[in-house]
């Protein structure tokens, strides 16, 4: 698309003059309702059960006849001791998440863009790209397999560890090293794409004269390739800013054990566990909510910042 | 030229040499549990297998195909992407194609309706208020709650409205002059026209669906209904208290403890994502980059 001419793209954005009219129109209307229905019922009716956050909600009396406790809940929320170290927990975890994940895809696609063997870099791609499509319920089976104290990496460990295993999954600071690093493994390679798409961009005669002037390669990837990429790496990194508060679920609930709730309980796992098994229905949503909210302003000001700084929109 | 330098050529092959090591670490548990599950488990159990099985059996295939339960789950399974596929990919096409008329000519209100498709995304009432609306729509216990919430897609609607833009708009004109309606211009025009669109989402919508697990879990109280993702999830990850008291049957977690027959269902729980993995690759590449850079 960056290739077309002006006048090609100009084309494409020009605005039709006549008016508005219904007539065959109407048919553009029809089409929406299925999806305008579907979203009204399972995306924007649970937006209004969030007032139960604010109620000391029992199924039995249901929403409107049970009790309202205003901002008692997310009061506690700041109170309880669990629930402060799970925000904690989530913030640590996914702040980890987000800045070994957006370096370590940089640093890769860099490596794998000085590939020249078409072939190679392919097989490459393919390979670590795989990881991502895996659910975590695969992954977690084979990370608690091989993790295990009785796995094969502490197999390998006790020759090294005099004959001890470490506690991978059992113990609260190695679970989180575990699930940085299971993560990073399972999507780097899929964030690379974006990266790799940006280098395959750069002008090819930066390096032409780059490589007259005498510029090695180290000096060219400083000088002309980070630059080149660098409006990507602040849209991609503003725009993760967004998740600050999503841990990754599907990936705690599918390693986690009580053993590390202390260290590795995140927001979304205390919700499930606080509102669904154990049926505190207000305390819980009051958890959610305020993780919805930060999300929000959060994603609303990196969707704005990138959409002002880099000039990026998603529609 | 850079590359002809000794200094990088030193380095060209240090990198070649570290790419070759990333890319077999990221398919090594893959190729372990292929491994594990042809092993047999005395083997397995003693860490003796780690790339190659050792005492070559099928026995756990054996008994993880022999097991009813297990066959009736794969078949929940692809029910579950048959119908998600199917029902999404029309609804998704149903709301993309008259969001993406960029004139104002004829579709008014379209910014309005696009954010009212976006905004979830953005902002959503959480686990605990969805739940409660589920359990008030009478769908506990029905296959559509695993099919309907996921229908109107926001991703996917944006990613085919960005795809139908860039199709030319006189081939719409022409059908429209030519006297067909919105529907059969987008049955007819649209629709073969945007195949490879269509092609890409499907994979990836029928990938979610086989890859979800956590729906199954709390609405499906029925364990006959449970999808393979679900009940993979309860056989093979850690058992977890709060889990066991819920829905856990001891017998099951004691037939299929063993090591080797884990890595078994494990094997065939992500054989249909490595089937359909060559296609889906050569779609991903341009539809996310097109999805996010867009010029």
């Amino acid at each position: 698309m960056e290739n077309q001419p002006l006048i090609e793209q100009q084309k494409v954005i020009r605005q039709p003059k006549t008016h508005f009219k219904w007539g065959k129109n109407i048919a553009l209307y029809v089409m929406l309702i299925p999806g305008i229905v579907l979203t009204l019922i399972f995306s924007y009716l649970p937006m209004g059960g969030l007032v139960i956050a604010f109620q000391d909600y029992k199924p039995w009396l249901g929403m409107l006849k049970s009790n309202w406790v205003q901002w008692d809940h997310f009061a506690m929320m700041f109170l309880r001791d669990d629930s402060v170290q799970i925000i904690w927990n989530t913030l640590i975890i996914s702040s980890a998440k987000l800045t070994a994940g957006l370096i370590i895809p940089i640093v890769f696609s860099l490596l794998l863009n000085e590939v020249r063997q078409l072939f190679f870099k392919k097989t490459v791609q393919t390979l670590v790209y795989l990881p991502h499509f895996l659910s975590w319920v695969i992954l977690g089976g084979i990370l608690t397999d091989l993790l295990s104290s009785s796995g094969l990496i502490n197999s390998w460990v006790e020759k090294l560890n005099h004959g001890k295993p470490i506690l991978f999954l059992a113990d609260g600071d190695w679970f989180r090293i575990i699930v940085v690093i299971s993560d990073i493994w399972k999507e780097f390679g899929f964030a690379t794409i974006v990266f790799l798409a940006a280098l395959a961009g750069v002008n090819p005669s930066l390096y032409e004269a780059a490589e007259v002037d005498g510029a090695g390669r180290w000096k060219q990837t400083l000088n002309i390739t980070l630059p080149a990429i660098a409006p990507i790496i602040v849209v991609v990194g503003t725009l993760s800013l967004g998740n600050i508060l999503n841990a990754g679920f599907d990936q705690i609930f599918n390693l986690y054990n009580p053993l590390v709730y202390s260290k590795g309980d995140i927001i979304d796992t205390f919700v499930y566990r606080t509102g669904i098994i154990s049926g505190g229905f207000s305390f819980a949503t009051a958890v959610g909510m305020f993780k919805s909210v930060i999300g929000f302003i959060l994603i609303a000001l990196a969707y704005w910042s990138s959409g002002k700084f880099a000039n990026y929109r998603i529609f | 030229m850079y590359y002809k330098n000794p200094k990088y050529r030193i380095f060209y092959f240090i990198n070649s040499i570290f790419l070759i090591f990333i890319s077999l670490l990221c398919i090594f548990p893959l190729i372990h549990i292929l491994a594990v599950s042809f092993s047999s488990g005395a083997a397995a159990s003693a860490n003796l297998v780690s790339l190659w099985p050792v005492h070559f059996t099928w026995d756990a295939y054996q008994k993880t195909l022999g097991d009813n339960h297990f066959l009736l789950s794969i078949w929940n399974s692809s029910v579950r992407v048959g119908l998600g596929v199917t029902l999404g990919m029309m609804v998704t096409l149903l709301t993309a194609y008259p969001l993406s008329k960029i004139g104002a000519r004829e579709m008014k209100g379209r910014v309005w309706m696009t954010w009212y498709f976006v905004f979830p995304m953005l902002f959503s009432g959480g686990l605990i208020p969805f739940y409660i609306l589920v359990q008030k729509l009478g769908l506990i216990n029905s296959i559509w709650v695993l099919i309907l919430p996921g229908l109107a897609g926001t991703w996917n609607i944006i990613l085919l409205i960005n795809f139908l833009r860039a199709l030319p708009r006189e081939l719409e004109e022409a059908s429209l002059v030519d006297g067909a309606g919105h529907f059969r211009t987008l049955i007819s025009i649209y629709v073969p026209l945007s195949m490879p669109a269509i092609a890409t989402l499907s994979l990836f919508v029928a990938v979610g669906h086989w890859n979800s697990w956590f729906d199954g879990l709390i609405f499906l109280s029925d364990k006959a209904k449970w999808p393979l993702s679900t009940l993979l999830q309860t056989l093979i990850v850690m058992p977890d208290p709060t889990k066991l008291q819920n829905n856990m049957d001891p017998r099951i977690l004691e037939n299929f403890s063993q090591q080797t027959v884990k890595a078994a269902q494990i094997f065939i729980g992500s054989l249909p994502i490595l089937a359909v993995y060559p296609f889906l690759q050569r779609y991903f590449v341009k539809g996310i980059v097109i999805g996010a850079v867009k010029e």
